[in-house]
């Protein structure tokens, strides 16, 4: 093991935690965890959050977050033990032997200061060259990482550039004083998919043609594989599976780790679309007070009784629009909402009580859709309250029902949202959607913010609660493989516009048009050298063209 | 093509100018309006009806009030602040030299203030969570607990006439030397610190730590940078905004506190004067000083205001 | 019921008596609010603990019922500028739109006069009588009143359980009672105390300046006034008002941030 660079045995951080009204006390971030990186290769760590996944990663530059504290095992960095290294030796690492890129190069970087001044700020700081050298390095960085302009935009200020030009300057920045590491904590997470590409492959291309080793850090199998030689799965701060790429790829051997690569474990066959939809948008043309510019342009779109359409898009195309507009709070400038027969009025407030009733919503955030401040048992039993004028013991059996059917024991009831998990929170969510007796439920980006594993969970209750209850589900997600997964029909929107719409098999079927195409080939894929062949293939068709 | 900077500016400043305007609507409303009657309050409760009217007519009470506003207004907009009632002195002239003395005072109080408050303010970031930090936000808690006029007496209890440091009363008149002037507002000019010392520190250390906690010194820190190249290059351009704009309010405040302190250490200036005619009912004086105070409180704030716009980087090189 | 922590616990005991002493005043009270019962300033003795005053009143008396007349007045404008804050700053977040404008450009206004000034303006035209300066005094603070409460219930509008209320169907009381109000209600509880402090501070500043409660009655702010001669001969009893003004501010400080903290995160835990 001559060229083993980064060298990390049984780690173990703590941090302090303090909790509100209660004593300080300590919790164990990770434990027992091992990692070695060689020269020259990529490990990646994967987990969700919470996995200890970039704790581990700031190890490696003897890093603790925010009163975070390294508390056991050892780190070897080029042969030396730098957990326990003084503050001057650090110093003299960081930024030098070992380098960061954050997931937020927009907080990452200093707002008051020239881009160029930040890439070049290590390469002068540590001595490591003069800085016309620096300079010019730097703009061969840009170039490699297809920056646009690569002479000029040091000159601007990190406000003055996009997200993803932001994170390659980053790249740049961290690969500028010729790291033998650096840290790839999450870069291309906070982007939109079709930028991410585009990232993704600078970044691989650059850590290649230097030749440096990397920790990738993210929580998408699919974009570590791309990346990394090797991956480590990491849960709840321990290790759970640690191989090459290859072999956690096809041959994985832990439950969870299997979990992660088959993504959705759920076939759902598509269901006839030639009956009256029970939802019917026309025509519908939309845009906040005081702009002038339209957030839904012209979108017409069905659904018919007891199917899922599910509107897909990138951040910004009007897919959570839609469904204000539907819900009446955003009132449409144009067109018509048509719900089982009848047309809804354009403002909530003008909506009869049995119209709010049957069209009833699941947000992302399940922490911040329930009130704090009340229980379980409040929270479901409000809609049969409000709508059914239900009270006392028919009020109770009903709730109790109900937490039968999101498979969640009666014991809940008195529970306060603080005291459920992540999971428990959002099917408390579809209680209080079900509770209503709705035709449709409109779901915003319902499993986005969970466990994979999680998610898997609450996309099959409510296909179950789908086939039991027969109600419709307008789905709005920026993720494909859920897609797949659930829908019977699917709208691509982008730019506030459907640009294709139809019954699943057709739309995820070619031909494409471009935005499809480009949305679809840019969805990773859980396959080695996905990246490639999209690249190669897109790369062919500019040229045919 | 404008600057956006400039034309930001520009909005700001007109906006201020709006502000005071109203201002002074609302002080002429609150002296004018309010059922009290300025011709009873001067003559008192002995008045007859005949020296009343008489007074009314006099001091114009039975125009309507739109005008009067808008005579006042004038009058104000030229120098003209009208005359005491009570003893019917020209009040810009005697506002002048009060105004000075005030200014002078609040001059030395921020001076010494500022850079203490921003000096105590770094140690306590330095030094977060320890004993440094902890003791002087213990101390400041303490200062701003106490209302000024007592933190005020205390100073005289202990410094004047226990030690018998500084003089008690700051009495200033012509001829002084710089030096004795400055020896005789000594003691209101600690008090003023002690009272906005607290405050400023505070939001000081805030708007530092603010700072401190981002991203972007987390990137400095990763570099390897000293702790003062961090410091230097990295946290205190940032810092420097929002610091300057908690000095700028935290001098409006000072405005305020020198009300009080000028009447315990019966001072010459404004708040002396203001407090003076309110106990004697001189509306005219009162609605002058008024304008002033707020005058003086919305510039600052609006100074802050234009501070921030400058600094902020986004603005000052656009897309 | 969760421990107590040591700093709010002195805080409580210590606002729980003076409070006590307000009310109670009558029975505590050793002499007459106005009564002369000695010499000028003599010093501290069995019979009057704290001395007495410029005129010969018993020292520990006046604080007592001053602190009675100090504590009312302070609490009844911290009672009016409460609800009429937040009961406007409610509404003005809820409402959004025009009455938003119109409430918030009103406040900008009011506070653009710092409020002392503002205060010695009305003062000079209005009689000074206890009504009034509760009145002037609540509406004046009132204005930080209602920029909190509407901070605070913004924040909390854009919550999609407030969201998903309003698709429910609810009307604007549930709203703003059952599903505002609560999540609202610590924020509000503590900055409650410390409205309370700077109504104390200030009705003891108007009575020193003499603008405030007007003699014979008492209160700290006319104590200090009228033995504030006595500094200069280095008898301390326009001192002592200091010492329980600082005392009650630290205390209701306290218990304020205790309140806070035990309650804080909105979305952590059930709280109270």
């Amino acid at each position: 093991m001559a060229d083993v660079l980064l060298d990390i045995r049984n780690l173990r951080i703590e941090a302090t935690s303090y909790p509100p009204g209660e004593p300080p006390r300590d919790v164990v971030l990770v434990d027992d965890v091992s990692v070695a990186v060689e020269k020259g290769r990529v490990l990646g760590l994967i987990g969700e959050s919470g996995a200890g996944k970039s704790t581990i990663g700031l190890s490696a530059m003897s890093y603790g977050r925010g009163g975070v504290r390294l508390t056991g095992g050892q780190i070897l960095l080029n042969g030396r033990e730098i957990r326990t290294a003084g503050m001057r030796e650090l110093r003299s690492l960081r930024g030098h032997e070992v380098t960061y890129v954050a997931q937020s190069a927009a907080a990452a970087f200093n707002p008051a200061k020239q881009l160029m001044e930040q890439v070049i700020e290590t390469s002068l700081s540590h001595g490591l060259m003069p800085r016309a050298e620096a300079e010019a390095r730097a703009v061969d960085l840009f170039r490699q990482l297809g920056l646009p302009d690569p002479e000029n935009i040091g000159k601007r200020y990190p406000h003055q550039v996009s997200g993803g030009q932001l994170q390659r300057v980053m790249t740049a920045m961290a690969l500028c004083p010729k790291p033998d590491l650096v840290i790839f904590d999450e870069p291309t997470t906070a982007l939109d998919v079709t930028t991410q590409i585009d990232v993704l492959a600078a970044i691989k291309r650059a850590i290649h043609e230097t030749g440096v080793a990397a920790l990738y850090i993210t929580h998408d199998l699919a974009v570590v594989a791309q990346v990394a030689d090797d991956i480590m799965v990491l849960r709840h701060g321990k290790m759970v599976e640690y191989g090459t790429t290859e072999q956690i790829i096809t041959r994985p051997s832990e439950e969870y780790t299997r979990a992660l690569v088959s993504v959705r474990g759920i076939e759902h066959a598509e269901k006839d679309p030639s009956v009256e939809p029970v939802l019917r948008v026309q025509n519908v043309t939309a845009r906040y007070k005081g702009t002038n510019f339209d957030v839904l342009k012209n979108v017409s779109v069905d659904l018919p009784p007891g199917q899922t359409l599910a509107i897909v898009g990138e951040s910004g195309s009007g897919k959570s629009t839609l469904a204000r507009a539907i819900t009446g709070l955003l009132p449409p400038s144009q067109g018509r909402i048509t719900f089982a027969g009848r047309e809804l009025s354009r403002e909530l407030k003008a909506r009869s009580k049995d119209d709010l009733r049957e069209v009833q919503m699941i947000y992302q955030m399940a922490d911040v859709a329930m009130n704090p401040r009340q229980t379980v048992g409040t929270i479901i039993g409000r809609p049969l309250e409000f709508y059914f004028g239900m009270s006392g013991e028919q009020k109770r059996v009903r709730i109790q029902e109900l937490l039968d059917q999101i498979e969640m024991g009666r014991g809940f009831i008195d529970r306060y949202p603080a005291e459920l998990s992540g999971g428990q929170k959002q099917r408390v969510c579809i209680a209080r959607a079900l509770a209503a007796k709705p035709k449709l439920i409109i779901c915003d980006e319902v499993t986005s913010a969970l466990d994979p594993l999680v998610a898997d969970g609450i996309l099959k209750l409510l296909l179950n609660l789908q086939a039991a209850e027969g109600v419709a589900y307008l789905f709005i997600t920026h993720d494909i493989a859920t897609v797949r997964a659930i829908a019977d029909r699917i709208a691509v929107m982008f730019k506030g516009q459907v640009v294709r719409y139809g019954p699943k098999s057709q739309v995820l079927a070619p031909p494409f048009d471009d935005y499809t195409d480009l949305l679809l080939s840019s969805v990773p894929e859980m396959e080695l050298g996905w990246l490639e062949q999209v690249l190669e293939h897109r790369k062919m068709e500019s040229a045919g063209n | 093509m404008v600057h956006p900077i400039l034309k930001l500016v520009v909005q700001r400043v007109a906006l201020g100018i709006l502000l005071l305007l109203a201002a002074s609507v609302l002080i002429f409303v609150g002296t004018q309006i309010l059922p009290g009657d300025v011709a009873q309050s001067i003559l008192g409760q002995s008045a007859t009806p005949v020296s009343l009217a008489n007074l009314r007519a006099e001091l114009g009470l039975n125009d309507p009030p739109v005008t009067r506003y808008f005579n006042w207004l004038s009058g104000v907009l030229q120098g003209d602040l009208g005359t005491a009632l009570s003893n019917g002195q020209d009040i810009a002239t005697a506002m002048g030299r009060r105004l000075g003395n005030t200014l002078f005072l609040a001059f030395w109080a921020a001076i010494i203030a500022v850079p203490l408050a921003i000096v105590l303010g770094l140690i306590s970031v330095r030094y977060r969570d320890r004993w440094p930090d902890k003791l002087i936000s213990g101390v400041t808690l303490a200062t701003i607990s106490v209302p000024e006029f007592l933190v005020g007496y205390i100073a005289v209890f202990f410094l004047a006439v226990q030690l018998q440091w500084f003089p008690s009363i700051a009495s200033v008149y012509d001829g002084m030397t710089l030096g004795e002037r400055l020896y005789a507002i000594s003691m209101p000019v600690i008090v003023l610190v002690l009272a906005v010392l607290g405050h400023m520190m505070r939001m000081t250390r805030a708007a530092i730590l603010n700072v401190m906690q981002s991203a972007y010194v987390e990137t400095a820190e990763l570099k390897g940078l000293s702790q003062f190249t961090i410091i230097a290059r990295h946290a205190l351009p940032n810092a420097v905004a929002p610091v300057v704009n908690v000095v700028m309010l935290n001098l409006a405040y000072l405005v305020v506190g020198v009300v009080v302190v000028e009447v315990v250490f019966v001072y010459p200036g404004m708040g002396q004067y203001l407090v003076d005619h309110v106990a004697k009912r001189d509306v005219p004086v009162v609605q002058a000083c008024g304008l002033v105070f707020a005058a003086v409180y919305i510039g600052l704030n609006l100074l802050a205001d234009v501070i921030s716009i400058l600094a902020n980087p986004r603005l000052r090189h656009p897309k | 019921m969760r421990r107590i922590p040591l700093a709010a616990l002195i805080g409580l005991i210590f606002t729980g008596a003076y409070f006590g002493a307000a009310i109670f005043a009558p029975w505590i009270a050793p002499y007459g609010m106005a009564e002369v019962v000695g010499d000028s300033w003599e010093p501290w003795s069995s019979t009057h603990w704290l001395g007495t005053d410029t005129i010969g009143r018993d020292l520990l008396s006046r604080m007592i019922w001053g602190g009675q007349t100090t504590i009312f007045v302070a609490a009844a404008a911290t009672l009016l500028s409460f609800s009429l804050g937040s009961v406007l700053g409610f509404t003005a977040a809820v409402r959004g739109g025009w009455v938003d404008q119109i409430l918030s450009r009103t406040v900008d206004l009011m506070m653009s006069i710092p409020s002392l000034i503002s205060a010695l303006v009305i003062l000079s035209v209005m009689p000074v009588t206890l009504p009034v300066l509760i009145l002037v005094m609540g509406i004046l603070d009132s204005t930080r009143v209602f920029r909190l409460s509407r901070a605070v219930a913004v924040d909390i509008t854009v919550m999609d359980y407030v969201e998903a209320a309003r698709l429910r169907g609810e009307g604007q009381g549930w709203i703003i009672f059952r599903e505002i109000l609560p999540n609202a209600l610590s924020p509000l509880v503590a900055e409650m105390g410390l409205r309370f402090i700077f109504a104390v501070l200030f009705i003891s500043t108007l009575s020193f300046l003499g603008l405030g409660v007007q003699p014979p009655m008492a209160d700290w702010g006319g104590i200090v006034k009228e033995n504030k001669e006595g500094i200069v001969y280095g008898i301390p009893a326009a001192l002592i008002p200091a010492f329980a003004i600082a005392t009650l501010a630290i205390s209701v400080n306290l218990v304020a941030d205790w309140i806070l903290n035990r309650t804080s995160s909105l979305k952590g835990g059930r709280g109270g």
